[in-house]
């Protein structure tokens, strides 16, 4: 199968993630619009390593997934506390970090 | 003796002594007092044993010592002493310990003053309007300062907002966070916080915990003193040009917060405004000393083959005279900035105001030699050509100094103030000597850099008494004391007598040197200088006809106290070596001249011979040479 | 330490070697004339009160016994060849460096001892005096202390073997004058009066400095030997020559009170009697004379210099007069007095080769004569509790007998009554001056004859008005006065100047002995022809003088003498700008005072609102752009990540750019 598939879902994936991340307010969204992306860039590394036939970008994935664990039990974490405080989880009510 | 290294020992001492008193729980502050006093008399001792150490007739640096750093770009930990460092290191050795006596019950004097305002209770109502200073949010200097400064000075929104940031809440994060700069950053990098909601619970906590901690905590202060004195030594030091810059920056960190954090408890505003106005502008000719610094760092690169920071190496390397202005400049103004010399002076009025007295010492008694420091070892050797062409600059900026530090000095009302515009016109005479490039007057000039520590420093203790005693700057509130306070009064005239330079103290001998040594490579500009040695008579006597003679207006004044015994015993060192140098001033200037004279033969440039030398030279009249 | 130094060969004006001889047996303690002073100063002011008891014995002991060290150097000296009595004693090298090589010596030669046993001698008189003048001051110590900082100071002045010596004890003089005039410094006036004095004499300073300045870039050494080898061999140019001089002069003018820089004197007179007898009349305000006389080699080599020094001489001693006729203060009258007979010896050294060691000679029979007078102004001031006002005395010979016998002989010393120590040596000077020859001899002769009359004038006004006369004074009432003789401690000195201004002249005179005993330093003049006969000179002078004599007995003694003074809009123009000192402090104020307050207040207002507020300027400047710059950041997480998509997009877009480019 032509590779170049792959890289065109992927793109898509992340396309797809990044409107997500921009148009959703529900943080739980945006947060799955984010893993979305990071999913579509493992993709993209996955198709370059087998493209050139090298391991690297298997690694790199590894990497990205672990990160994304890592970022999913933080972002959850941080999203819960602001849903108790506030009673909302949409990201247009929080801009405490401004000026 | 030679493979002692002194140089570091000097260095690691008080840098040691800083973390340990730093480390001090606030409530031994007797033990934090003792014990600095202790290290610094101990760096002072060593300070000394080095100068014995040290062979004046030796060419190029002693004590030196190298070891990598950062290898890859070829900076390494050097240092090394020549007579100009030498000198200098000791008078900061000199001058740190009586900072220490002097301000012995300063900070806990402020104690009951109650200077701080609990943050958070201000905090919703002072940036709750107008979303007011990035940095604001601690509410007390927050609000007080943009407010304040606009009152006082003119409005300079942005800065006393700033001023909040490190300025006040340097107490409180000191105590709690230990070393005092990363306990200061921790609390204002968490202040922004309460500016919204007050609710938050760490708000809470942070604002009982200043009400615990509502006094200055005296290890702080004097871990600062002791990191300041490590970073003083660091600068004369170093001889690798990167290093010199780290300290150079270095030393802004304890005085930005010593002016800050322990400037005058009822100015909060102005205090942390002069704070800042000292960081900015000393930051400001830093970065482009940096640009220079890696500027010197590529041209390096090119000529070598292998870029370095090695003082020694840079110094033999021959720089296209385009270049070497540029690069010239941007030490320049750093070291401008930092001496200062007109026009980049307005800091240093607001600095040494708002300074605790100790601090004020150091800042002007040794900080600011950095910058001469910077012009004889960096501008002049590494930029002869440009320096030679800069020269005519940097003169005239010296001698409109001499006039202008003089005539403003003799228009203040506030004593501190009026100290520190004196020291510009000192710094003048200074920049003239070495750009005068004869070594008569640039030996006068880093010997003046010592006198000039010694009798403002001294000038600024016994103006910091006056303040103490009688709690505020303002010549007007003074008056009569002479009959009040005797000793003080004789004290007070000394070193006055010592700043319009009279023979028989130590000033006089680097004034005349600077003097002569320029008029014989530049009469004219020499003669106008010279005619600000009545100015220097007016700043200093109408100074003291002012506070000191006259009767008592006041009636506070009768009832204060003469100098105590420890009061005695911070001034007795500064009062003996201000007769002592200016009777016997050979000691020193044999350390100085060899240095001095070798810095200006490398460049290229000699004394100018008598026109018409007398048939008996005086060489011929020196003992020893007949019987 | 103190190695002898070589002999060092300079030539001197007549062509003839100056032997400064290595300083050995006696006079190897000569650092101790200096150091005993300075050695009591340092006990009473480092001793504090625990010195207050005996502060007074300390510190006349220590003058007495540097006197008596004078006197034995004296004696020594005598005991030396004629040309063979300067010696030079080497004590350490104070500021080597490199080719600038100053070394802390002294000179003792013909000159410097004349001085140091008028200054040590008079000094110790004074010292006593001030026993008992100043016995109910709290800080008699103190003032004893300034006053032995005084002698060492004045006596390093003129010991120093280089000029840079000199310099430093000039200025130290300054210092202790300026420490003596605001003695009684909770008087506002006095603590004036004292910066008044120390500024006029820093810009005669500056004078002093910037001409050692010239002879170090000339000669290259500050010694009294280099640079008058130098200037005696010609080998400086004339310009320069005359600069150094003109520099000097400036230097010599303000220390002694001379025009342009007069108007410290009369007001240092706000310091405690004996200081105006010491400093600013006997010995401090006289450096002037000893620094021309001194650099006589220098002077000798410019016309235009000594010229000038002649003009100023000539000018003073008219301002002196004219001033000192029209106050009513006896201090300010006799500090004008100071100015003009200081005048006299200005125009005397200004003569040249002629004229130094008649400019010595009244200047040491001034020193005794006007000590003497001072003392009795004290001695009377003190009687009539703290009155200077010569309109408010009037009778009193009757009260203080001593004091009026000693104060009539200065006065007669001083007016030149044949005889006495002011006839002798204002007289050469006038005679002098005449035969300068030409129009300038005449003027000059001239001016001195009328300052001779104008003296009489004054002093017979001051004379008269204080002891003899009416009693302007009452024994009752609110003013009470109760006139008495002072003590002993203070009469004893008086006595004993009262003679020195009677014999003096005479002793220096009679058998030409000062003149031959300075003349290896001062050199000599040529006789020149006598424009008038001696003879003839003398008679006209004693005429003169008998004009001014006669002028204010008429006035002063026939006539009854207001206690009050005329208001001035009913004197003459020439009163009324003699009272306002000829307006030379109306003229300072508005020429340098008020332009330099103005340009300060300027200056002030620049550094605050230009410079200052440039800085604080480009502040502000950033922190509203800064300000405006924040609103970008809302606080909305989803506008963040729209900005960082559009700069990711950027970046990608400029790389594509850069690939495809």
């Amino acid at each position: 199968m032509n590779p170049a598939n792959y890289l065109i879902l992927s793109a898509l994936l992340f396309t797809i993630g990044t409107v997500g991340v921009l148009v959703r307010r529900n943080a739980i969204v945006v947060f799955m619009s984010i893993e979305l992306m990071l999913n579509a860039v493992n993709l993209t590394l996955v198709t370059f390593s087998r493209i050139n036939g090298t391991l690297d970008g298997q690694i790199m994935a590894f990497f990205v997934m672990v990160v994304a664990a890592a970022e999913v039990v933080i972002g959850l974490a941080i999203i819960l506390s602001i849903f108790r405080t506030r009673r909302s989880a949409s990201v247009d009510d929080v801009n405490l970090l401004k000026y | 003796m030679n493979t002692v290294p002194w140089l570091t020992i000097l260095l690691i001492v008080p840098a040691a002594g800083a973390v340990v008193v730093a480390a001090l729980p606030r409530r031994h502050a007797t033990l934090a007092k003792q014990l600095t006093l202790g290290i610094t008399l101990a760096v002072l001792v060593l300070a000394v044993l080095a100068t014995f150490a040290y062979d004046p007739d030796k060419a190029g640096f002693q004590f030196g010592q190298s070891y990598d750093w950062i290898s890859t770009f070829g900076i390494s930990y050097s240092v090394g002493a020549d007579g100009i460092s030498l000198v200098l290191m000791l008078l900061a050795a000199l001058l740190v310990p009586v900072v220490v006596l002097s301000s012995w019950d300063e900070v806990d004097g402020d104690a009951t003053g109650g200077g701080r305002v609990p943050a958070p209770t201000v905090a919703p109502d002072a940036t709750g309007g107008t979303p007011g200073g990035s940095a604001g949010g601690t509410g007390s200097a927050g609000g007080v300062g943009p407010i304040g400064v606009a009152g006082e000075i003119g409005g300079v929104g942005g800065l006393g907002g700033v001023g909040g940031l490190g300025g006040d809440d340097l107490g409180g994060g000191g105590g709690s966070g230990g070393g005092g700069g990363s306990g200061g950053t921790a609390v204002a990098l968490a202040a922004p916080a309460p500016a919204r909601t007050v609710t938050i619970p760490p708000v809470e906590a942070r604002g009982e915990a200043a009400e615990r901690h509502g006094r200055r905590s005296v290890p702080a202060f004097f871990a600062l003193l002791l990191a300041l004195e490590a970073g003083m030594i660091g600068v004369f030091a170093a001889t690798d040009v990167f290093l010199f810059y780290v300290f150079f920056e270095a030393m802004l960190i304890p005085m930005y917060f010593l002016i800050g954090s322990y400037g005058p408890v009822k100015e909060q505003a102005q205090r942390s405004y002069a704070a800042v106005k000292f960081l900015v502008y000393s930051l400001l000719g830093g970065l482009l000393m940096l640009a220079a610094v890696i500027g010197l760092y590529v041209v390096s690169a090119d000529n070598l083959g292998h870029g370095t920071f090695d003082f020694a190496t840079l110094r033999q390397m021959e720089i296209t005279p385009g270049v070497q202005k540029l690069l010239f400049l941007g030490f320049f103004v750093a070291f401008a900035i930092k001496a200062p010399l007109f026009p980049f002076h307005t800091w240093l009025p607001d600095a040494g105001a708002q300074s605790p007295t100790g601090g004020a010492v150091l800042l002007v008694g040794v900080l600011d030699k950095v910058g001469t420091f910077g012009l004889i070892r960096y501008c002049i050797p590494l930029f002869p050509d440009a320096a030679d062409y800069f020269a005519p600059l940097v003169l005239g900026l010296a001698v409109v100094g001499i006039f202008y530090g003089a005539l403003l000095a003799i228009g203040q009302r506030d004593m501190k103030r009026l100290v520190a515009y004196t020291s510009l016109a000192h710094f003048g005479f200074i920049a003239l000597g070495l750009f005068a490039f004869t070594s008569q007057a640039g030996t006068g000039a880093v010997l003046y850099m010592v006198n000039h520590g010694l009798s403002t420093g001294l000038l600024f203790l016994v103006v910091g008494f006056l303040v103490t005693r009688r709690g505020t700057r303002d010549v007007g509130a003074y008056g009569g004391l002479a009959k009040v306070t005797p000793v003080l009064a004789g004290v007070f005239l000394l070193a006055g007598l010592s700043s319009l330079a009279l023979p028989g103290t130590n000033s006089f001998v680097s004034e005349f040197l600077v003097l002569v040594g320029t008029f014989t490579a530049n009469k004219p500009l020499a003669i106008v200088a010279t005619c600000g040695i009545v100015l220097a008579a007016i700043y200093v006597l109408y100074l003291y006809q002012r506070t000191m003679t006259g009767p008592v207006v006041h009636e506070e004044n009768r009832v204060l106290h003469d100098l105590g015994l420890r009061e005695k015993v911070v001034v007795a060192p500064l009062v003996a070596l201000i007769v002592a140098l200016g009777v016997y001033p050979k000691p020193l200037l044999d350390i100085i001249r060899p240095t001095v004279t070798a810095t200006y033969a490398d460049i290229g440039k000699s004394d100018p011979a008598p026109t018409h030398p007398a048939a008996a030279h005086p060489a011929s009249a020196q003992p020893g040479g007949h019987s | 330490m103190r190695v002898a130094p070589a002999l060092l060969a300079a030539t001197e004006p007549g062509g003839q070697p100056i032997h400064y001889a290595a300083a050995s047996g006696v006079f190897s303690l000569s650092w101790l004339l200096i150091v005993l002073p300075l050695a009591g100063a340092a006990v009473l002011l480092l001793g504090g009160r625990r010195t207050d008891r005996v502060g007074h014995i300390i510190g006349t002991l220590a003058a007495a016994a540097s006197f008596v060290l004078g006197l034995v150097l004296f004696a020594a000296l005598l005991g030396r060849d004629g040309d063979d009595r300067a010696l030079s004693q080497h004590l350490y090298s104070w500021i080597p460096v490199n080719g600038f090589r100053v070394d802390v010596g002294l000179l003792v030669d013909q000159l410097s001892i004349v001085f140091v046993l008028l200054i040590t001698g008079v000094g110790t008189l004074i010292h006593i005096y001030s026993i008992g003048y100043m016995a109910h001051d709290p800080n008699r110590r103190k003032f004893f202390a300034y006053m032995n900082l005084f002698l060492a100071s004045m006596l390093l002045l003129v010991l120093g073997n280089n000029f840079l010596s000199l310099y430093a004890g000039w200025e130290l003089v300054g210092l202790s004058s300026y420490l003596l005039i605001k003695f009684w410094e909770d008087r506002p006036a006095a603590a004036t009066a004292a910066n008044k004095a120390f500024y006029m004499n820093r810009v005669g300073d500056v004078g002093l400095a910037l001409a050692i300045m010239f002879m170090f870039a000339t000669v290259g050494s500050t010694s009294y030997a280099d640079v008058f080898g130098a200037a005696a061999a010609g080998v400086i140019g004339y310009g320069t020559l005359t600069a150094i001089a003109l520099l000097l002069l400036l230097g010599a003018c303000g220390k002694s009170g001379q025009f342009p820089l007069q108007a410290w004197l009369p007001d240092a007179m706000e310091g405690p009697t004996p200081i105006s007898a010491l400093i600013h009349a006997a010995t401090m305000v006289t450096a002037g004379v000893y620094l021309i006389v001194r650099a006589g080699p220098i002077f000798d080599g410019t016309q235009a210099a000594r010229t000038v020094v002649v003009i100023i001489g000539a000018a003073t001693i008219l301002i002196g007069c004219v001033i000192g006729c029209a106050y009513d203060d006896i201090k300010k009258v006799l500090a004008y007095s100071t100015v003009s007979q200081i005048g006299y010896m200005f125009l005397a050294v200004g003569l040249g080769p002629a004229g130094y060691a008649l400019g010595i000679m009244h200047l040491l029979a001034h020193g005794f004569f006007k000590a003497g007078l001072f003392l009795g102004a004290g001695s009377v001031i003190h009687g009539m509790d703290d009155d200077q006002d010569l309109r408010h005395y009037g009778g009193l010979w009757r009260y203080m007998p001593i004091t009026w016998v000693t104060f009539g002989l200065g006065y007669l010393a001083i007016i030149g009554f044949p005889g006495l120590s002011g006839f002798f040596t204002k007289d050469r000077i006038i005679e002098t001056a005449f035969d300068k020859g030409g129009t300038s001899g005449y003027l000059l002769g001239s001016i001195a004859l009328l300052g001779a009359g104008i003296t009489a004038f004054y002093m017979t006004r001051l004379f008269l008005m204080t002891f003899h006369g009416k009693p302007r004074w009452s024994a009752e009432g609110p003013a009470a006065k109760h006139p008495h003789e002072s003590p002993v401690s203070m009469t004893g000195p008086m006595i004993v100047l009262a003679v020195g201004s009677v014999f003096a002249g005479g002793l220096f005179v009679l058998g030409h002995s000062l003149q031959d005993w300075l003349e290896p330093v001062a050199g000599t003049g040529v006789e020149g022809v006598h424009t008038f006969s001696p003879v003839v000179l003398t008679l006209l002078t004693l005429v003169v003088t008998a004009g001014g004599f006669a002028g204010a007995y008429l006035r002063y003694q026939m006539r009854p003498v207001e206690s009050v003074a005329r208001p001035d809009t009913e004197v003459t123009l020439v009163t009324f700008a003699a009272r306002h000192d000829l307006f030379a402090n109306t003229f300072n104020e508005t020429v340098a005072m008020r332009p330099g307050q103005y340009l300060t207040r300027f200056l002030v207002w620049l550094d605050l609102v230009g410079i200052d507020g440039l800085v604080r300027g480009s502040a502000a400047a950033i922190g509203g752009l800064s300000g405006r710059m924040r609103r970008l950041q809302t606080g909305f997480v989803r506008s963040y990540a729209l900005s960082m998509l559009g700069g990711a997009v950027l970046v990608v877009g400029a790389l594509l750019l850069v690939r495809a480019g």
